[in-house]
């Protein structure tokens, strides 16, 4: 406790109820606003319409949303695999090589989405590999923007762990992958649910890399909503976007629920 | 055996031709190129740096500040939600960044709250107050990017308050030292390590940040990002998009083992978790 009267308690409170309304309550209540808005000409909306939520019901934003939720799917499900994969494979490896594989591995999340979406687009466009055009280039594009999280994630867990546990389970006979599936894999499932969901909510969200790869076929939701807000379909774009960020927190929620259930933490 | 011991092999091999190979494109294209790092020369790519290093270093004071003024509020006055306040502040860090810009179009955008305040006003008091426009300049894209990184100092700043002993501060209190010397002699101490992380991890995400700045969508708030996608997408130019592109990766790259240096230092002093 930094401060002992009653009256400069409140004061800090004050401070901080508006600190956090100005910076983070406005602008959230705000778009939640814009998303039911019908006409905005004054200080506050003049009347008010569902018609932009319904909107979202359409065919386009609903491929859109589509198009989002498969690529999420796909690439952190892939992700999930390749972080879990990299952070087992990384327990064997000793000295220089690990650091220099434990920075390839979490490369990714220092890079500018952008210029992933570029080196794609330079790398797949040229054989041998002609990915530019198809929907794999997306999903390649989000799986690396992601990747680097799962890894982080599931290495972090992987560190909490006591060592002993595989080493018993060994001198009883265990052969490797029983020990995989039946020990460390169940223990980690925590932090392997929290992967994924992070992994699919960063994907669902991701706008950079996906610009710069996107064909017209596979028009993901964060650009959609770019492209209306480009057009000044400024309340459309609020009613996409409370779409996409309640789905985000409802996932990530619901991830977390399912954790304390399984009794994680 | 040996197998088992090149069980690295299979990420490392996704990773390369993912990640590395692409990267490796992005730098050897402009070498390959006649003229190919004739655009670093140009005053559009000077300029896009220089705006780009300039809102990053403001972005990251911000969150800095903000950062550290909602952990002292939120870690020392103890109140109950407060829990519940640092983690709905924390879960802004999974929502798209473009949210916090699209949202700031109907707090300062042109037909927005303030504005539309500032018009009422004008019509019903005698001096007429002139519409705020800031949100398409560099400011717009500073205080959207201040909104959006702030959980990352914030998050582990309160990581760090809750290992300081709390007798430390209960006993400055008690002989009689002022809440402000105490922050100043005890709580800013304890923070820096996450300060310095959390401070390097804010420059090097609003260096790539592209989302605030595609849609605050200003005239002249170009940034490498941006440029990048300007050359590579509307005008075809990969050559100089890649170079812009490598300059951008030296400077994230940069910035990224500074992060990690200064994670190191920080989980070594505390003598936490390593």
């Amino acid at each position: 406790m930094l401060l002992w009267s009653a009256a400069a308690r409140s004061t800090a409170w004050t401070v901080l109820g508006l600190l956090l309304l100005l910076v983070y309550g406005v602008p959230l209540g705000l778009i939640l606003l814009a998303s039911l808005t019908g006409q905005w000409n004054g200080v506050l909306p003049s009347h008010m319409t569902l018609s932009h939520l319904a909107g979202t019901l359409r065919a386009e934003p609903a491929a859109q949303l589509r198009a989002s939720v498969l690529t999420g799917l796909a690439a952190s499900l892939a992700a999930l695999a390749f972080g879990t994969w990299a952070a087992l494979a990384l327990r064997r490896v000793r000295g220089g090589a690990r650091r220099w594989l434990e920075l390839v591995f979490f490369l990714p999340s220092a890079l500018p989405s952008i210029s992933v979406g570029l080196g794609l687009l330079v790398a797949f466009s040229r054989p041998p590999l002609l990915l530019n055009g198809t929907v794999w280039i997306v999903l390649a594009a989000h799986f690396v923007m992601v990747s680097a999280f799962a890894y982080g994630m599931v290495a972090a867990g992987l560190a909490q762990l006591p060592a002993e546990l595989e080493q018993i389970a060994e001198s009883l006979g265990a052969g490797p992958l029983y020990r995989l599936r039946r020990i460390t894999l169940p223990l980690l499932a925590p932090q392997l649910l929290a992967a994924f969901s992070l992994g699919f909510a960063l994907s669902m969200g991701e706008l950079g890399a996906t610009v710069m790869v996107y064909p017209p076929s596979w028009v993901t939701l964060p650009v959609g909503i770019f492209g209306l807000s480009d057009r000044g379909a400024v309340f459309d774009a609020a009613a996409l976007t409370v779409l996409l960020a309640a789905g985000t927190v409802a996932v990530l929620a619901g991830a977390a629920r399912l954790q304390r259930l399984a009794g994680g933490k | 055996m040996s197998a088992a011991r090149l069980v690295w092999l299979p990420p490392l091999a996704i990773s390369a031709v993912l990640v590395l190979y692409p990267l490796a494109l992005v730098l050897a294209t402009p070498l390959a190129a006649p003229g190919g790092f004739a655009v670093l020369g140009s005053s559009l790519f000077l300029g896009a740096l220089v705006r780009t290093v300039w809102i990053a270093l403001c972005s990251t004071a911000g969150c800095l500040v903000l950062g550290f003024t909602l952990a002292v509020l939120i870690g020392f006055v103890p109140f109950r939600g407060a829990a519940l306040a640092a983690r709905l502040v924390d879960s802004i860090i999974a929502l798209p960044t473009f949210l916090v810009a699209l949202a700031f179009t109907f707090v300062y955008g042109a037909a927005g709250l303030l504005n539309g305040t500032l018009l009422a006003l004008s019509e019903a008091g005698p001096h007429a107050l002139p519409p705020v426009d800031f949100l398409y300049s560099q400011w717009g894209v500073v205080l959207a990017e201040v909104t959006v990184y702030t959980p990352f100092v914030l998050r582990p700043l309160l990581a760090a308050f809750a290992q300081l002993e709390p007798a430390q501060i209960e006993i400055a209190g008690s002989l009689g030292a002022r809440p402000w010397r105490i922050v100043r002699r005890i709580v800013l101490p304890a923070a820096l390590p996450a300060l310095l992380a959390g401070g390097s991890l804010c420059l090097l995400l609003t260096v790539n940040e592209f989302g605030i700045v595609f849609f605050i969508g200003a005239k002249g708030v170009i940034t490498l990002p941006l440029l990048v996608y300007d050359k590579a997408i509307q005008e075809f130019d990969y050559p100089a998009a890649c170079a812009i592109a490598g300059v951008n990766l030296a400077l994230s790259l940069a910035l990224f083992a500074t992060y990690r240096a200064l994670l190191r230092i920080g989980t070594r002093g505390s003598g936490g978790r390593g």
